[in-house]
Parts: structure tokens; C-alpha cells; sequence
């Protein structure tokens, strides 16, 4: 891809012709705070926290940053007052949705914001879809969805309860920025509560310890056409 | 469960995806909401994984999985039926049928629905019953279409 | 005879001549409106009446009467048009109709009571004298009223698919320039040049094409879509068919709400019967261009007329909107090049290719050409739709065309462009109706609804009501939309509600700019303009709730008290009977003993609603 020049932050730079404003920011060291964004996955673009502003020609517009293709040359500016307003807004709204979840506190502790001006709930989850799109993009299974639509949106397993498709991998909760998802494992079972799963877990061949569930072990032999024998051991004791 | 209407349905729009919507507004027409089983069955022939299944049929303001009453009653809730007073029609009927919008009474007579314009402005406020438009309605005329609903 | 399809031009010419040989025939049409809003006020008892009358006076060989769609005069439905002489009979019940049959019909006389009666009591025979359609310049909706929808022969009898004809002799560059030059705008609400985004669609990289109708109207308010599809469904099958052409796709969607049951059916109808006569399918007039159009149905939600979650509802997905750093253009539906146009922008097509954009750019303003169909509804006399040359002004649609406020109350605000828009004072009414002069002041053209409101709207509890509809209608999605309506909602029903506080006004305003800015698509972005203008422009209202608790328009519940007034009332005891908690009581008959109990009064103005006598007071 050919090269283009741009400005960010002041100063001139060259990239690559497509490359998003986060990737390029993230070469530089310049930080953009994100809450939806994984490198894995596919940029989603929903919690506008990576809000960037970028002016062309006298006309200036606000963009996230995470999905916009550097395609020609612009001028950015990561920390502009614009930018500022609108982040503190963003945290302020999730602050005040979701006032005791760590990540959120942290961020409004880094903008100075104490108490969200709107009436206070006691959600967990910031919708961020982390979750869903680590499920159908990396997993692919698509076992969890959105459900419902805007205030009431959220996300489970279709009619909320433990779905066929799931196969235990805990790839959701590994996601998950806020923990609102959580894996417990006991007695040789794992349960995501929050996704109604419940599995059982297969012992590793060679330590004995619970490891992966079997029905998970059982849709990897099956996706991936190989023996059962190559997933019977741990990956601490794998050769 | 009979699926042999949901097989028509989907026969009739190709089998197609991009018709999810039709085939579902079109089993719920026929089975007065959309049963899980008949989602399910949908997900199946069709390919497509339930949680998308199960994210359309309730991302779309078109869709009942729960059962219905025997009569749908939808009251536009749209600008100028607003202005006209369509509030006012939706709250006295909430006060009859003893249900709020979005509900069904006890005896599964009647579902109470609200919808955002159904485009016959000049005419508002109005009623839908069973897909019959009524227009201009006040509280007068509510009360002489309802009976006409409760009888039969 | 099964209908041959058309192989070229002169062989639609002959049958269009056929057509018109054939109908002379019948002396006398009547052409009578049964869109869905005529229906839901009698038309189909009448048109039954109708027939039945024709029947009865052996009258089948001599008078056609014609179903068509919506004529635009709403207010005054049912209605007919009686040809050749544009006789306008209007407001008909069923037991009109045998007088209509022998005696207009029959015998050629006018009924006095069935005319339309001007302002000043003038009585008017001829439809064109109408003075609602005078000023009216009806280009596109005036077809309605030549046509049956589900009659693809009268289509053609008043010229239809002759612009597509013309089209496919014409190159494709040709067509975009023509288009081009026409200054075309996007009826949507989004005003973009039509030919240039046809001419990047097809400059695009990327096979297969895709054009699409967005016909999702979902601004509550409009209904000039659902007009067009219903009234004359090849208008926009035509204009898409050329878009296809040009832009180099072979496949076409419609988008259709699914609150638009008989559009749905009737473009359905349209579209069996272009592949009939050979005007989709394949080899179109043997021009070796393939075009196929499928319908799609919308599932009630309003995001869905923002193009991209419009996409991804075809794609059979939710609604959800994306990012448009790279164009639908260039990647949409199925991530190929896909053209979406508006009803209302497809069905100007036909009429730019066969008239020519050099024409079309004489009517309508600088930045504003051709005409545009507004959805004239609220406090306004004569509501309906209206078709009329860019650059009229609001006034003028108002007043001259709209009759003026009803019961000649008092102007308060237009508000246009639906839950995008904002809403407009008297001191504005002078501007003309043009895309950049409407965004000038905070408000949009946006699809064309007009609602008129009088003294008795509260501007506050306008406000309220958008960010409640967008509130249901949000998919989700982003922070700034999700969240922030739902925080505005929350500020502005305090508000409604008495609970209003220094701060707020300043508030509302600060969330407004985070979803400007920040939201992912238009809904968000454009959700502030309702409650920007109405601060803007009715601030004191603003005030009067939040500092003195008061709702000056008497609407906020809350706010407001009902009382009886003594020097009205007759002791007649109706509002007695309607009161849910009983909360009046009187003496029979005397009229000065009846009160409404406050702590019981749950302000449901059902008293106010029902007293014949105006004796029950808002304040």
C-alpha cells in the first residue's frame, strides 16, 4: 500500500494508506483510551471513547479513531478540548450506568470526574460487545447475542438460557473489560453463570488436573478434523 | 409441533437470509407469536445460528414471542397523532383493558400495542384493530369501537 | 390476450396508443382515492357504493372508475375526480353516491352540497380550481389520480416507462450527467446530489452492484412515500430500473416498512407486472441489461432508514448502523457498491430523462431543484400532502395552501424533518422551504413532514416527545445515543414534570454537543435539533417550567389543573359519567355547584374532552 503523509498531535508523519488512527497512534505511543476495542477483533466502534478529531482543508469533523482509515491527508489531534469534552461525557454516562465498575472508576479518577451528574444504576456490563464479537469472530460459534434494542439491550444466550452452541471456552469472560462475566470452576465443572453454562471438565491425561471442557474438546476435534488423542493433554504438559 | 406452515413459509421466500423478516412476520401471523420451538426450527433450516436468530426476533419492534390476544389493538403514537391527542386515546384505553402497552389481558382478548406512525397523519389519532384503520378517533367513538371488538 | 413484452420503444408507443384508443370508449372516469388514509375514513364502503350504482344503471360500458392512491387532499376524503371535466367531490359517505350516478353522471348535473367550499364560501366544481391544489405544482403526486397502482396500462397510458426507454438508448455517463446537471437532491432528509453518488457507485471497484429504495419512512409525520409507493409504485420501479442502468447493477431492493402493509402488496404487484411486459427480468427492451428488483420488509424499527442499518436489515441482521468512513458507495450491501436513494428521489427520474435536467433546473431554487411533497399535518385546516416548487415559503404551504391554523388559533411552530428536524417560529415562517436555508437555522428538510402546532403545544413537551420516540427507537449500540437520550429524557421529563432545575437548560445543551459529535450514526447526531431549537426559539417556555412551574401552553400534566367554569357550565353532569375517579360532582342542573376534586384529578383531560359546552378550563 502506498504511503501517505499526515499530521498528528502537530507533528508530520508518514503511514501506510488504510492504516486506522488507533494503529498508528498506538505505534507512536500516543494514547487513545478504548473500552470496545481488541487487536483480535474486528473494530466495533460503540463506545466512542477513542473519539479523535481530525480536519482537513479549514473543516474540521469528529471520528473514532479505531475504525477510521487514514486514506489522504488530514490533520489529527488526539487531545484537542473537543476530544476532551466528549470523553469525559462518554465516562461520565457509563460512570453514572455503571458506578462500580473498576475500569470505568479508573477512567473517570483520570478525568477528574467524582460524581455523574444523571441518576445512578448498578449495571455490570458496558455492552461494549467484547464478548459477542470474540464468540462469533475468533470462537465461531455464536453462541451469545445483543438481545433487545437500545436501553434494554444486552447481551445473553438465546432466551436466556444455557445454549446449545456454547461450548464452555470462557473466551467471553476473558474478554471482558468490567468482569461482569466470571468463570468459577469446582468440582470438575465450569460454570459461566451470567451465560447459563455449565459444563464439565476433562482431566489432562498426563497431570490429572481439569483442564478444558469436554465439550469444547469434543467441537475442536470436530472443527479441526483431528483425533481426540491431541486434546486429551493440558497445555502445560503438551510436549 | 406442526412445522408444515413454517416449511411453506420459508419455501416461499427462498430460503432466503436477507427474507428473515418476512418469514418471521409471516409465522407470526400464523401462529399468533413466535414460539421458541418454531424460532429454533427456523435457526435450523435456515442455517443461521440461534443467538442471530434469537437477536432479530427481538432487536424488531414487529415481534411478539409471547402469545398474543385474540385482537391486536395498535394506537399510533406518532407526531401529529400526538398532537392530536393520541396519548390521551392509549391511556383511557390502558384504564378500560386494565393492561399498559405492550400487554396482553388475562383472558387473551386483547394485546395492547403502540406503534410510531403508520403514515395517516391528516387522520390521526388512530387505531388499528386487527389491521382495520380508524380515524380521527376521540373518546367518544373508542368506546363504541371497543364494544364492537368485546362482543365478537 | 396475455400482454406480449415490449421489445423497443415504438412497440410501447403503439401500445400506449392502444391503450389510449381503448379507454376512449368509456366517456365518463371516476377516478375515486383509496390509499390506505381514505380507507380508514370510508372510501372502500363508498367505492363499493360506487359499483354497485354502476351495475345497477347498466353504466359498465361507459364509466370506468378508477381505485387510485392517495390525491393529497387527506382532510377532505373520500373524494373523487370526475373526468373529462375534473368535477371534485369531496367528504362522501355511501348514501352520496346513487344522486352522484344519476345525476352527475347521468345527466351531467353539479351537486351544491358535494363541492368544495373556499374559505370566503365560494363553491369550486373543477379539482384544478381547488385553491388547496393551485399553488400546488404537482409533478410527481398529481399522477396518482391518473392511475390505477395495480394497472400497469394506465402507468403506461400517461407516459410511464418512456423515460426508460429513452434511457437505454442513451450511455450510461450520458444519464449520470443528465442527473448530474438536474441538481437532484436527496428527498430522504439527507440532500445529497443524487447523480454524484451515482457516478462514484459506478466508479466504484466491486461486483456485483446493488441499487436500493429506501422506503422506510419512518419520520412520524410523513407519509409522502407511502403515497407514491401506493399510488403509483412504477413511478419509482421506472426511476430505479434507469439508476440500475446507469450505475451498472443488476440487482435491486425495496426497502418497505412494515407499518405500510398496502404499499408492500401494491409495489409487489408493480413488480410481477414490469416482468410481465418486460420491463425487468432480463434483456429489458432488448437492450441486453438485466434488472431484477426484490422486495424487503422492514420490522418496525426507525434506525433502519439510516442507510447502513437499512443494509444490514437486508442482510438479515439487526439494524445496527456502522461507521461511513468508506461509503456505501463503495462498500455496502454485502460490502459491494451499493445506491440508495429515497421513494420521493426515484420517482423524480423518470421526469428528468424525459423532460431534461435543463428544465428541471428551472423550478425551485439555487441550491434547491425541482419540487418536494411535504406531509402538511397538525393544527392546520386543510391537511394533507402537498407538492410544491422549491423555495415557496413556509408561509405561503401554511396559509395559502393549508388554510391557515384550525379555528383560527394562534401560529406557534412548524416542525420539519421529523426527529432530525427542529421546529420553526413565526418570525421564520418567511423562509423559503430550501435544503441549506432549513439547515441554516437549525431545523432539516429532512423527508418532507410538516407539522404544524398551534398555542395549545407545549414546545417543551415536543421536545420531550422525540427524545422519548428516539429513546425507543436508539438500536443501542453507541454510549453518546444509548446513554445520552436516555439521560435527556430523563432532564426534559423533570422538566414536563415540575421537577425542572437551574442547570438543566445548559445540560441538555452539553449532551446535545457529546451527540453531535460523538454518536455513530445520524439518529444520534441529529437527536439534539428538536430540543436545540426549541430552546433556541422558545426559551421563555423553557423557564416558565423549570423557574415558575408552569406550562403556559396548559399540556404538562403536572403543571396544569382543570377546573370547571361556572359561568359555562349547565349542571348537564356528562363530564360526571366520564370522569375514571370520580372525581366531579355536582348538583343537576346547577351549573355553578359542579367541581372537580383536585387531589382525585389524575389530569387525564377526558372532562375537558367530552364537555359540548367548553365550561371545563386548563390552567
Amino acid at each position: 500500500m502506498p504511503k501517505i503523509g499526515i499530521i498528528i498531535d502537530g507533528n508530520r508523519i508518514e503511514v501506510e494508506q488504510g492504516t486506522t488512527i488507533l494503529d498508528t497512534a498506538k505505534e507512536r505511543g500516543i494514547y487513545i483510551p478504548t473500552l470496545c476495542y481488541h487487536e483480535s477483533l474486528e473494530p466495533y466502534a460503540a463506545c466512542r471513547l477513542c473519539t479523535v478529531e481530525v480536519s482537513r482543508g479549514g473543516r474540521s469533523k469528529m471520528v473514532t479513531a479505531c475504525n477510521y482509515p487514514l486514506r489522504e491527508e488530514i490533520e489529527v489531534k488526539t487531545d484537542s478540548e473537543r476530544v476532551r469534552r466528549i470523553r469525559r461525557t462518554i465516562v461520565e454516562l457509563l460512570l453514572a450506568s455503571c458506578p462500580n465498575v473498576k475500569i470505568i472508576r479508573d477512567l473517570a479518577k483520570e478525568m477528574d470526574i467524582e460524581e455523574p451528574r444523571f441518576k445512578k444504576e448498578e449495571n455490570d456490563c458496558i455492552l461494549c460487545g467484547l464478548c459477542v464479537r470474540a464468540c462469533s469472530e475468533i470462537v465461531g460459534v455464536e453462541a451469545i447475542s445483543f438481545v433487545g434494542r437500545g436501553v434494554d439491550r444486552e447481551v445473553d444466550t438465546p432466551f436466556r438460557v444455557t445454549s446449545e452452541a456454547c461450548i464452555c471456552c470462557g473466551s467471553c469472560a476473558y474478554v471482558c473489560p468490567t468482569g461482569a462475566i466470571e468463570i468459577e470452576g469446582k468440582d470438575g465443572v465450569r460454570e459461566i453463570k451470567k451465560f447459563h453454562a455449565s459444563q464439565p471438565l476433562e482431566r489432562c491425561k498426563v497431570c490429572g488436573n481439569y483442564f478444558a471442557p469436554r465439550v469444547q474438546i469434543d467441537w475442536m476435534t470436530k472443527k479441526l478434523n483431528l483425533p481426540r488423542e491431541n486434546f486429551e493433554v493440558c497445555p502445560t504438559c503438551k510436549p | 409441533m406442526n412445522f408444515e406452515k413454517v416449511e411453506e413459509i420459508l419455501a416461499k421466500y427462498g430460503h432466503k437470509e436477507s427474507q428473515i423478516i418476512a418469514i418471521l412476520q409471516e409465522t407470526q401471523t400464523n401462529y399468533n407469536y413466535l414460539p421458541e420451538e418454531v424460532l429454533k426450527y427456523v435457526s435450523g433450516r435456515l442455517n443461521i445460528p440461534l443467538a442471530r436468530v434469537y437477536s432479530v426476533a427481538t432487536f424488531y419492534k414487529a415481534f411478539s414471542l409471547e402469545r398474543r390476544g385474540k385482537h391486536v389493538i395498535t394506537v399510533c403514537l406518532g407526531t401529529t397523532c400526538h398532537v392530536r391527542g393520541g396519548r390521551k386515546i392509549l391511556e383511557k384505553i390502558e384504564r378500560d383493558l386494565g393492561i399498559k402497552a405492550g400487554e396482553t389481558t388475562q383472558d387473551f382478548e386483547f394485546t395492547l400495542e403502540t406503534v410510531n406512525c403508520v403514515g395517516c397523519c391528516a387522520i390521526g389519532p388512530i387505531l388499528i384493530i386487527d389491521g382495520n384503520y380508524f380515524g380521527e378517533m376521540d373518546l367518544e367513538k373508542l368506546d363504541t369501537v371497543l364494544k364492537k371488538y368485546s362482543a365478537g | 390476450m396475455s400482454p406480449r413484452k415490449i421489445r423497443n420503444k415504438d412497440e410501447l408507443e403503439e401500445l400506449k396508443a392502444s391503450i389510449l384508443q381503448k379507454r376512449e370508449q368509456k366517456r365518463t372516469v371516476i377516478a375515486i382515492s383509496v390509499g390506505t388514509c381514505g380507507l380508514a375514513r370510508g372510501a372502500g364502503e363508498v367505492m363499493a357504493a360506487f359499483r354497485e350504482e354502476i351495475e345497477k344503471h347498466d353504466l359498465s360500458d361507459e364509466v370506468y372508475l378508477r381505485e387510485t392512491g392517495c390525491h393529497g387532499f387527506c382532510e377532505k376524503e373520500p373524494l373523487i375526480v370526475i373526468y373529462p371535466n375534473g368535477i371534485f367531490y369531496h367528504s362522501l359517505r355511501p348514501k352520496d353516491v346513487p344522486e352522484i350516478v344519476s345525476e352527475t353522471v347521468v345527466k351531467g348535473n353539479i351537486i351544491d352540497r358535494l363541492l368544495y367550499k373556499s374559505l370566503t364560501g365560494e363553491k369550486i366544481i373543477c379539482e384544478e380550481d381547488v385553491p388547496f391544489y393551485k399553488k400546488q405544482k404537482r409533478l410527481i403526486l398529481g399522477n396518482n389520480r391518473k392511475v390505477d397502482p395495480t394497472d400497469i396500462e394506465d402507468y403506461i397510458a400517461i407516459g410511464g416507462y418512456s423515460a426508460l426507454a429513452k434511457a437505454l438508448s442513451m450511455s450510461r455517463e450520458k444519464i449520470i450527467e443528465e442527473v448530474k446537471k438536474s441538481v437532484l437532491r436527496g428527498r430522504g432528509g439527507g440532500g445529497f446530489p443524487t447523480g454524484i453518488k451515482w457516478e462514484t457507485c459506478r466508479n466504484a471497484a466491486g461486483e456485483p452492484k446493488y441499487v436500493l429504495c429506501n422506503a422506510d419512512e419512518g419520520d412520524p409525520g410523513a407519509y409522502m412515500d407511502r403515497a407514491l409507493l401506493e399510488g403509483n409504485p412504477h413511478s419509482v420501479i421506472e426511476g430505479m430500473i434507469i439508476g440500475a442502468y446507469a450505475i451498472g447493477s443488476a440487482q435491486g431492493f425495496v426497502y418497505v416498512r412494515n407499518e405500510y402493509p398496502l404499499a408492500l402488496k401494491n409495489v409487489w404487484i408493480a413488480i410481477e407486472k414490469a416482468k410481465e411486459y418486460g420491463f425487468l427480468g432480463e434483456d429489458i427492451l432488448c437492450s441486453g441489461f438485466d434488472f431484477d428488483i426484490e422486495i424487503n420488509m422492514g420490522g418496525g424499527a426507525f434506525v433502519c432508514g439510516e442507510s447502513t442499518a437499512l443494509m444490514a436489515s437486508v442482510e438479515g441482521k439487526v439494524g445496527e448502523p456502522r461507521a461511513k468512513y468508506i461509503h456505501t458507495t463503495e462498500s455496502g450491501l454485502w460490502g459491494k457498491p451499493s445506491n440508495l436513494n429515497n421513494v420521493e428521489t426515484w420517482a423524480n427520474v423518470p421526469l428528468i430523462i424525459n423532460k431534461g435536467a435543463e428544465w428541471y433546473n428551472k423550478i425551485g431554487t439555487e441550491g434547491s431543484k425541482g419540487t418536494k411533497i411535504f406531509s402538511l399535518v397538525g393544527k392546520v385546516k386543510n391537511t394533507g400532502l402537498v407538492e410544491v416548487p422549491m423555495g415557496i415559503t413556509l408561509r405561503e404551504i401554511i396559509y395559502e395552501i393549508g388554510g391557515g391554523i384550525i379555528k383560527d388559533k394562534k401560529f406557534k411552530a412548524a416542525q420539519t424533518g421529523g426527529p432530525s428536524g427542529g421546529c420553526i417560529p413565526e418570525s421564520l415562517l418567511d423562509l423559503p422551504v430550501d435544503f441549506d436555508e432549513l439547515t441554516k437555522i437549525g431545523s432539516m428538510m429532512g423527508s418532507g413532514g410538516m407539522i404544524v402546532m398551534d398555542e395549545g403545544t407545549c414546545m417543551v413537551d415536543v421536545a420531550r416527545y422525540f427524545f422519548n420516540f428516539l429513546r425507543e427507537e436508539s438500536c443501542g449500540k453507541c454510549v453518546p445515543c444509548r446513554e445520552g437520550i436516555k439521560r435527556m429524557l430523563e432532564i426534559l421529563t423533570d422538566i414536563t414534570e415540575g421537577r425542572g432545575k437551574k442547570g438543566d437548560m445548559e445540560l441538555l445543551e452539553e449532551l446535545s454537543e457529546v451527540l453531535r459529535d460523538a454518536s455513530l450514526c445520524a439518529l444520534g447526531t441529529t437527536a439534539p435539533n428538536p430540543v436545540l431549537t426549541t430552546i433556541k426559539y422558545f426559551r421563555e417556555e423553557y423557564e416558565a417550567h423549570i423557574k415558575d412551574k408552569k406550562c403556559p401552553a396548559g399540556v404538562c400534566k403536572e403543571l396544569i389543573q382543570y377546573f370547571i367554569d361556572w359561568e359555562k357550565c349547565t349542571g348537564c353532569d356528562r363530564c360526571v359519567g366520564y370522569c375514571p375517579e370520580g372525581a366531579i360532582t355536582g348538583e343537576k342542573k346547577k351549573g355553578d355547584t359542579y367541581i372537580i376534586n383536585q387531589n382525585k384529578c389524575i389530569k387525564c383531560g377526558v372532562c375537558f374532552d367530552m364537555c359540548k359546552l367548553d365550561a371545563v378550563i386548563v390552567r
